[in-house]
């Protein structure tokens, strides 16, 4: 049977560019995220990790592979057939000061969901769901009828939450939710998230760049770099025992609070990510990794599974004591 | 001996707006020591920002420094007329931005951009300056340097934009280098290298005012730290100290809230509430609205910045009670 709600096959995604060339956002990417999981999808921009929370939604169509929602096929469905799925799966954008149009009031914008899917009967009914929600993500009830330049980023943020949450869909993407943020603010967010996952048995995919904000929210974390899964697992064990070099490195450059820790001599990766349009042979990673050999550039690394962790690496074994 | 680069003394900018004046740098003090990285952090609209440009001389309408005093190795620059603040600017303090793209021409080869920079300040032939950006590109570690030199900004990336920046803010061998949030556009694993090559920069003896609003950039880099809020000081003193013994209640909330992101557990702190609005302050300690030890001082008065322990300052009238706990 089918253990996943959402499970990605083989996905990948060719986008055109300049000059006949083309650039490959996503290669080749099976995952799966199980009812009322968060998995986490970190890596650095350009990485493909929005490409791929798009692909999982069918915002954006794969150029290969296939995306199961509860065990069905919803690539090639007809427009007719995937409509009752759309509802089921909504996405929390980054910006909040882009993702809200500026002319509708907050009524309006957290009320089209609801009409657009008719969940109330009548106008009356869906003033009070949207009333509802507005108490569900934390804004009082008066600013109904305010427009998004009236509200502060995090405010915004939340009627964000409200629109993805109003369709009542069971999973959610949320594309970099805080990174617009404050400190202050995007920890406020966060508590947000968390308490609506499991009031309203949500799912989420979960996408950023900062890892301890995906630290704090996900079960299991998977990471990326340019386009492809290097290590996908259990989030306690992926931060306490990173086993591929990039996620090591990754772990390790993030400046922490903690002056004490200022005079450490971290270890730094070499120059910059690859470009996506032109990316290194067999390992992707090889060209930034200090422990790479001729194999590395021969062969394509395949995931492998140790311990509950699946890592893309040719030397997992070797390099575990480094 | 300790020598002091940049002090900054009472520094106010005041915008006058439709609704009324605000001031989103009031009354700010700062001293860069030689040989040092000192840390403004804050959340945005704070004034951090502001408060580099200020030093720059780089307000722009309908902004105004209106007050306060700003002295390079002891000269006094604030009254300069702006033909001798452009003289200074890049030779004597320079400045590197968030987004390296729009600090660059898309037009020009870099390599022209930085060479442009020397021969404004320096008298040389056209190949001396080349010489000069070609050493100064080896020194932060752009790879390839005279390939690079014939490149256009958009064919680097984000980390080698941000470096020909700090080449072209270091060619004159500045005193002061001001980084306004230098890696906050860059990925982690290139900040960690932007942050070594700024420490490279201070031991050969630029001292450097950075600016961030990320407190583990500042822990990693800084030796003094100031945190500011609403436009003030709130907080100063060396990293160590504040970051274990935070006195401002702002500073313990940020550090709170970033602690107990990385524990994990069940909820967050936060800090409750938004940064006001700068039109319309409380009349007190300008955090008062979000400080649950508010009393009734705290509503009426505003808190100066005094010294609690040595070198460590806090505005806040519960400092020293707050200290000892």
């Amino acid at each position: 049977m089918n253990e996943y709600l959402l499970e990605a096959r083989n996905l990948s995604r060719v986008f055109p560019a300049a000059g006949k060339k083309t650039v490959q956002a996503v290669s080749g990417v099976s995952l799966g995220i199980r009812e009322g999981e968060t998995l986490g999808l970190v890596g650095e921009s350009g990485c493909g990790k929005s490409t791929l929370g798009r692909l999982m939604i069918r915002l954006l169509r794969p150029t290969a592979g296939d995306v199961l929602f509860r065990g069905k096929n919803i690539t090639d469905m007809g427009e007719k057939e995937f409509y009752p799925f759309r509802r089921e799966m909504q996405l929390v954008f980054q910006d909040p000061y882009a993702s809200l149009d500026p002319r509708m009031t907050v009524r309006d914008l957290i009320a089209e969901p609801i009409e657009t899917w008719r969940l109330c009967e009548n106008r009356q009914a869906v003033t009070g769901r949207v009333r509802e929600l507005l108490h569900a993500v934390g804004v009082p009830e008066e600013f109904l009828y305010r427009y998004p330049h009236q509200f502060s980023g995090g405010q915004r943020q939340r009627i964000g939450i409200a629109r993805a949450i109003a369709a009542e869909p069971s999973f959610i993407v949320c594309d970099e939710p805080v990174s617009a943020l404050d400190v202050s603010v995007q920890n406020q967010i966060l508590n947000l998230l968390k308490e609506l996952k499991t009031s309203r048995k949500l799912t989420y995919l979960f996408i950023s760049h900062d890892l301890s904000v995906v630290r704090y929210l996900s079960d299991r974390v998977c990471v990326m770099f340019l386009g492809k899964v290097c290590e996908i697992g259990s989030t306690e064990e992926v931060y306490n025992h990173p086993r591929h070099p990039y996620t090591r490195f990754l772990l390790d450059a993030v400046p922490l609070p903690d002056p004490s820790l200022k005079g450490k001599e971290i270890r730094l990766l070499r120059g910059d990510p690859p470009s996506p349009a032109n990316p290194p042979s067999g390992c992707r990673f090889r060209t930034r990794c200090p422990y790479a050999q001729e194999r590395c550039a021969a062969e394509e690394p395949a995931l492998r599974e140790t311990d509950g962790v699946q890592t893309a690496c040719h030397f997992t074994e070797e390099l575990k004591g480094l | 001996m300790e020598q002091t680069v940049l002090e900054v003394k009472n520094l106010t900018v005041s915008f006058h707006t439709e609704k009324g004046v605000i001031l989103p740098v009031n009354g700010v003090t700062l001293t860069v020591p030689a040989g040092k990285i000192v840390g403004v952090v804050g959340e945005s609209g704070c004034g951090k920002s502001m408060t580099a440009r200020a030093i720059m001389g780089l307000v722009k309408y309908p902004g105004k420094v209106t007050g306060g005093k700003i002295f390079l190795c002891g000269k006094e620059i604030t009254q300069l007329p702006e033909k001798e603040r452009r003289r200074l600017r890049g030779s004597e303090i320079s400045m590197i931005f968030q987004e390296p793209m729009t600090s660059l021409n898309p037009v020009v080869k870099v390599g022209k951009q930085v060479d442009e920079a020397v021969r404004l300040h320096t008298p040389c032939t056209r190949a001396e300056a080349k010489q000069k950006t070609l050493n100064m590109f080896r020194e932060v570690e752009i790879p390839e340097p005279e390939a690079r030199y014939n490149c256009y900004p958009h064919q680097l990336s984000g980390g080698l934009r941000q470096r020909v920046m700090i080449a072209m803010a270091m060619i004159c061998r500045p005193r002061l280098l001001i980084a306004d949030e230098p890696t906050t556009a860059l990925d982690v694993t290139v900040e960690a290298q932007i942050l070594k090559l700024l420490e490279k920069l201070r031991d050969a003896g630029t001292s450097v005012l950075l600016i961030s609003h990320n407190l583990g950039v500042i822990a990693r880099t800084c030796d003094e730290v100031s945190v500011m809020y609403a436009g003030r000081i709130v907080e100063h003193g060396e990293t160590a100290a504040l970051f274990e013994k935070p006195l401002h209640p702002y500073t313990r909330g940020l550090l709170r809230s970033v602690a107990s992101l990385r524990a994990g557990g069940e909820t967050l702190q936060t800090i409750p509430g938004v940064v006001p609005n700068l039109l319309h302050l409380p009349k007190g300690c300008s955090f008062s609205l979000r400080c649950e030890k508010c009393g009734a001082d705290c509503e009426e008065k505003v808190p100066e910045l005094r010294q609690i322990a040595p070198g460590h300052f806090a505005r806040c009238f519960l400092a020293e009670k707050e200290g000892k706990e």
